[in-house]
């Protein structure tokens, strides 16, 4: 089964990659936002948030497991062995698909984009899915696809709420028009999960767009993101380079989304474990 | 009809010495005329017979390709169109309404780029806002409610990528309709006539069945957005264009959709009259087996076939 890689220690190179990846050997990391260095040992106490000015950097698929369930030991991996059937046998200036998995794989120590299973939040059973941007820029595949259907399968047929965390660039290009037809597939899972009256928490991280935002991401029951994040179909710099339109500063954050009445609200990191919780109960009532 | 493509230019060439003969009026000699004719059209089959994929995407995105309301005008005398969104506006990128087809009502909407450039511009080049997703999504509903199938027409580059689109939520709208179509009680027919340009094809594209015209493609990014992003630079659009396998004949392989539509010689550009007519063909026989069906076995159909779609592996771990 899944082999749970806690993350190693150290700094974050997102700078270059868009991730926040950590490597032992570094004991300051410089914040993204503030710009301040920063001892990592600190912001390992803090869940990875800027001490100084709250910024969230990314976590792994993992840390993010392990900062939501009652017991990370306990939590049950699914659906680890789906790998990519490369259906389009894709290369691109002759480096294969297959081996950009394989380099992803050996980056991040997990198996594709979407990790998935069941475990308990505050108690309550969830079937919890998480994106890790890390990972081909979250992009969505047919194993992304796949593992997210399944996870909203397992909601509606084991009768408990689903929770999806997003962080994805989008549809992932070398699977085409498998990828794009994997917003439908995800999209048509949650009306079995309607069904059966059982919430979707659909949570935003940084970044959240493309696809994901165009199918599940944007249909949760409640949708929450965490603040600071780039959330929007296209985002700033798409949308700056392809009409030339010059964009208020804020424009496909968290707090656009919310003030646009696209989310319900914007939850700080150490609060989301406590925030989930108290959603999860108002959803047990009554039943 | 002028032959204005990068790899018309041998057409081109020949229709040039045919219109050099016609202008000698009498004094053309008939059989060199029709000599002539037969030479472009051997040489048309060939040219249209062996397209490369990036080819096919610049007879997709011809400038006199029949659009929607092309079809309408053919296949739909009756036309009621139903306009605006009852939220914000009315989008003219996606149009539809209510139309006699085959015998019984049915709700027609697609994307409309429109023509001349007033009119394109108008239409955003097909390029639809949430306004658009969510007229689409008005009268699909409304089309449940009266039972009248669904028609949709697919002929976009792309969703509208703006500030004012994402402050209305585009992907939301987009994402909405997915949910909705999928198990919307009356049957959907898909059909991709231009361009398929990722999500914004996708928004009014989930269906029980999803055909193609023959020079028709349907991509999750544009071959010059993917070639920017894999390739690194724009110049690459022919290779992408080649590996994400884009074409009505490749998606059919890979059973992504159901049945392609043949174009007129040359492209449907050359024939607008007979490209609908085998459009409406192709429809009315796809309509005749999904009528037929009862409405849990439509939906059962349809959640199972993307349910299947894309299938992974699996590996011992
Ligand atoms: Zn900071």
């Amino acid at each position: 089964m899944h082999q749970p890689e806690t993350n190693g220690n150290g700094t974050f190179n997102g700078a270059a990659s868009g991730a926040t990846k950590l490597a032992p050997a570094n004991v300051a990391t410089r914040c993204e936002k503030c710009r301040k260095m920063l001892f990592t040992r600190d912001l390992e106490k803090t869940q990875k948030i800027c001490p100084e000015c709250g910024y969230h950097f990314r976590l792994t698929a993992e840390e993010r497991v392990e900062s939501l369930v009652d017991d990370y030991g306990a939590f049950q991996w699914m659906d680890d062995d789906l790998r990519s059937a490369d259906p389009l046998h894709f290369s691109s200036r002759n480096v294969a698909y297959a081996e950009k998995l394989d380099e992803a794989r050996a980056k991040t120590g997990i198996s594709e984009s979407v990790i998935a299973g069941m475990g308990a939040i505050g108690t309550h059973r969830v079937s919890l899915a998480v994106m890790d941007f890390r990972f081909i820029g979250g992009s969505m595949g047919t194993v992304a696809g796949e593992r997210l259907t399944r996870a909203i399968e397992r909601g509606a047929e084991g009768r408990c709420p689903v929770i999806i965390f997003s962080a994805s660039g989008g549809a992932r290009m070398q699977e085409s028009l498998f990828s794009l037809f994997q917003m439908a597939k995800t999209s048509a899972a949650l009306t079995r999960l309607r069904t059966v009256q059982q919430p979707f928490i659909s949570v935003l991280t940084d970044p959240t767009t493309g696809g994901v935002t165009a199918s599940y991401a944007m249909l949760g029951d409640v949708i929450i993101a965490e603040p600071g994040a780039l959330i929007g179909f296209a985002g700033p710099i798409v949308i700056e380079q392809s009409i030339h339109q010059k964009l208020p500063p804020d424009t496909d954050t968290s707090e656009f989304a919310l003030a646009h009445g696209m989310i319900d609200m914007i939850v700080d990191r150490r609060s989301m474990k406590v925030t989930l919780t108290h959603l999860l109960k108002l959803y047990a009532g009554k039943r | 009809m002028s032959y204005d493509l990068d790899f018309e230019k041998p057409l081109a060439e020949i229709d040039r010495r045919i219109g050099g003969l016609r202008k000698r009026g009498d004094k053309a000699r008939p059989e060199e005329v029709a000599a002539l004719e037969r030479e472009l059209a051997g040489a048309t089959a060939d040219v249209y017979g062996r397209l490369t994929p990036w080819q096919r995407v610049q007879v997709a995105r011809h400038k006199d390709r029949p659009y929607t309301s092309d079809y309408i005008r053919f296949l739909f005398p009756d036309f009621f169109e139903m306009r605006g969104d009852r939220r914000f506006g009315d989008d003219r990128a996606i149009i539809g309404g209510m139309a006699t087809f085959a015998g019984r009502t049915v709700m027609v909407i697609g994307h409309q780029k429109g023509r001349d450039t007033k009119e394109r511009m108008e239409c955003n080049f097909g390029m639809a806002h949430p306004e658009g997703y969510r007229k689409a999504l008005r009268l699909m509903q409304h089309a449940e409610r009266f039972g009248f199938p669904v028609l949709t027409f697919i002929d976009t580059p792309g969703a509208f990528l703006n500030l004012a689109a994402e402050e209305r939520g585009i992907a939301e709208a987009i994402a909405e309709n997915l949910q909705v179509m999928a198990v919307l009680g009356v049957p959907i027919i898909s059909t991709i006539i231009g361009e398929g340009g990722s999500g914004g094809a996708l928004g009014i594209g989930v269906g029980d069945r999803i055909l193609m015209l023959e020079n028709s493609v349907y991509t999750v990014a544009s071959p010059e957005a993917a070639a920017s992003i894999l390739w690194k630079s724009n110049d690459y659009a022919p290779q992408a264009a080649e590996a994400m396998k884009i074409t009505a004949a490749d998606l059919l392989e890979l059973r992504l959709i159901d049945r392609i539509i043949r174009e007129p010689l040359g492209g449907a550009h050359r024939d607008h009259r007979a490209t609908a007519e085998a459009l409406g063909a192709a429809l009315s026989e796809e309509l005749a087996q999904l009528v037929a069906l009862p409405s849990g076995v439509l939906l059962d159909h349809r959640y199972s076939r993307l349910r299947a779609i894309g299938a992974p592996a699996s590996v011992a771990v």
